[in-house]
């Protein structure tokens, strides 16, 4: 379970992210939406201890996520940022294979070589695997560092909008693979979605952001409703039930 | 010109391991040659013969071995220092040269001449220059994390402005204290004053080359940047400390051993790039080499251009270095970041 306690991030005056107390329970899909600055990078990143806290703290299966040693947490949750910017020239699979660092520290075993080769065929990725990542289009190299924090088999797994750069093909691809990921293997998946259709398809439960709080929690039945978007976005968007699936219709306005 | 290294072989073992072969063959090639070539005429052939020339075999002993030896160390261990800086700046462009620490480091010896012109013993200099060198890395990085913008270019032209303060700071204070031709000297390294006694120094750099050699995956995880490296469990600021203590104390080595030698850290990383990638557990072993093969190449140019006498092997590297890396840049790819 991830739990955070009273977690505020502060930059200068302004309040990012306000004393935020919520709990992720183990297993299943969660999905943080909420408009643009709701803090929800931000949560993501401190629970992920990426980005220090102002204050409060956060647990992971009891461990306090500053104090606990960097390998240990390695093998027990695993985050990917949206900005992978680098400039190095590394091949698909070297990329990949980092994700097996915090079992083997870089001695690949049969075993890190049957993770890094399983990941690269769930995500589409052995035709490039020799490619060097700066080659690769933007929505490829997101696919490989998806793919990387795959193969990193953590039992909790954080994306930042894993569906940047691409196409609608992939983006279905990559939420079944995630959703496969939580029913199959029983991970713990979190993602930060912009795209609240694929929040409301694909998660188990819902944490809608507002101005650095959760401002709604629940179900995608709960969360998915012309209110309580009309609230958080403030705009009006439609709900419709389409083949079972609650779809948000909102490209035109009145 | 767009056109750049055929990719799809850039990260193949083999493809590393052949030019490991090759280097290595070219190492030995430019060793022996460097055994050779000197002021006094010396055929090696004479030192193993059926009768071995007793003053000849001094020579090789005394002078040529420890040269030799003393620019493959060197050469290998300023490369590897480059490499781990590159990584540490998250730049390709920049080297222990073109940022400081170099710069730091003939400051350091300077202030010693300063302060103790009687002397301190060889180890004592070796750890204050040293400490100069880390305060030139550490000033650079410093630098760049209050920085904004980190654009490809920004990064090395920063490391100029820093070497080039640091510099003006030696040239002043050396000028008040009637120390300007030392400085100079220190300022243009060359190995042609060493001798056995005077290179040991340099073994040092060379454990410390296979350390950096040991902790290349850390490295090269450092490379792609703190969030990444958090995330498989790399301690960035410890990693970015060890790296420090490294490339401080390769460059102190060398630099009260031989004096500044520019420009190996950013060419023989470069290099080695076009042929493995940037993944640090292949390309350091082709670093090291690629930097002792150009620093042997370097050498032996300056005793040869105008025989007997020598030109400094960081003269011959600043011009031949700035060629090579002119010609990488072109031939290279439009994205270095």
């Amino acid at each position: 379970m991830i739990e955070t306690h009273a977690v505020s991030k502060r930059y200068g005056d302004t309040l990012v992210v306000d004393n935020v107390s919520l709990s992720i329970p183990r297993g299943g899909f969660t999905s943080i939406i909420g408009p643009n600055g709701a803090g929800k990078s931000t949560l993501l990143s401190m629970i992920s201890r990426l980005t220090p806290m102002s204050s409060g703290s956060v647990m992971v299966d009891g461990l306090d996520v500053t104090r606990t040693p960097g390998n240990v947490l390695a093998r027990r949750l695993s985050i990917l940022r949206q900005d992978n910017q680098t400039s190095l020239r590394l091949t698909v699979r070297d990329l990949v294979a980092f994700g097996r660092f915090p079992h083997s520290g870089g001695r690949l075993t049969a075993e890190d070589h049957r993770h890094v080769d399983e990941a690269m065929e769930y995500l589409r990725l052995d035709a490039y695997r020799d490619r060097p990542i700066d080659e690769l289009s933007g929505g490829q190299r997101q696919r490989a560092y998806v793919a990387m924090v795959m193969c990193q088999d953590t039992e909790y797994v954080l994306l930042d909008e894993p569906l940047n750069n691409i196409d609608m093909r992939f983006a279905v691809d990559m939420m079944q693979l995630l959703r496969r990921a939580a029913d199959e293997k029983g991970k713990t998946v979190v993602v930060v979605l912009h795209d609240i259709n694929f929040a409301s398809c694909y998660s188990d439960h819902i944490i809608a952001m507002r101005q650095g709080k959760p401002a709604y929690q629940g179900t995608p039945q709960e969360i998915i409703r012309d209110e309580v978007l009309r609230d958080l976005y403030e705009m009006d968007i439609g709900v419709h039930e389409v083949d079972g699936q609650r779809i948000c219709v909102y490209f035109r306005k009145g | 010109m767009t056109h750049h290294i055929s990719s799809p072989a850039t990260g193949s073992p083999s493809r590393a391991t052949l030019w490991l072969f090759l280097l290595l063959v070219l190492v030995v090639v430019l060793g022996l040659c460097s055994l050779n070539v000197g002021a006094s005429r010396m055929n090696l052939l004479n030192v193993f013969g059926a009768d071995p020339d007793d003053r000849i075999s001094k020579l090789l002993f005394v002078s040529r071995l420890p040269r030799t030896v003393a620019l493959i160390l060197a050469g290998a261990a300023l490369a590897v220092a480059g490499a781990i800086l590159q990584m540490m700046a998250r730049n390709r462009l920049v080297d222990t040269s073109t940022t400081g620490p170099m710069e730091a480091a003939a400051l350091g010896m300077l202030v010693l001449a300063i302060v103790v012109p009687q002397g301190l013993p060889l180890w004592a200099r070796f750890l204050v220059v040293s400490s100069f060198a880390a305060g030139g890395i550490l000033l650079f990085l410093g630098v760049l994390k209050r920085m904004p913008l980190r654009s490809a270019l920004i990064v090395p032209l920063v490391g100029l402005v820093m070497a080039a303060v640091v510099h003006a700071g030696s040239g002043l204070l050396a000028h008040h204290f009637d120390l300007s031709q030392s400085l100079r000297a220190w300022g243009s390294g060359d190995f042609s004053a060493v001798l056995r006694g005077r290179y040991e120094l340099l073994w040092i750099a060379a454990v410390l080359t296979v350390a950096a050699m040991l902790l290349a995956d850390r490295f090269t995880v450092i490379g792609m940047g703190r969030d990444f490296a958090t995330n498989v469990g790399v301690n960035y600021t410890r990693l970015l400390a060890a790296g420090v203590v490294l490339v401080s104390l390769i460059v102190g080595s060398v630099v009260v051993t031989a004096g500044v030698i520019p420009f190996i850290g950013l060419v023989a990383p470069n290099l080695v790039r076009l042929i493995t990638g940037d993944n640090l557990r292949r390309a350091i072993p082709l670093i090291a080499l690629m930097g002792a093969a150009l620093l042997l190449c370097a050498d032996l140019l300056g005793r040869l251009l105008i025989h007997p006498y020598e030109v400094p092997s960081s003269n011959i590297l600043s011009i031949g270095g700035c060629l090579i890396f002119l010609g990488i840049l072109l031939h290279g790819r439009s994205r270095w970041a």
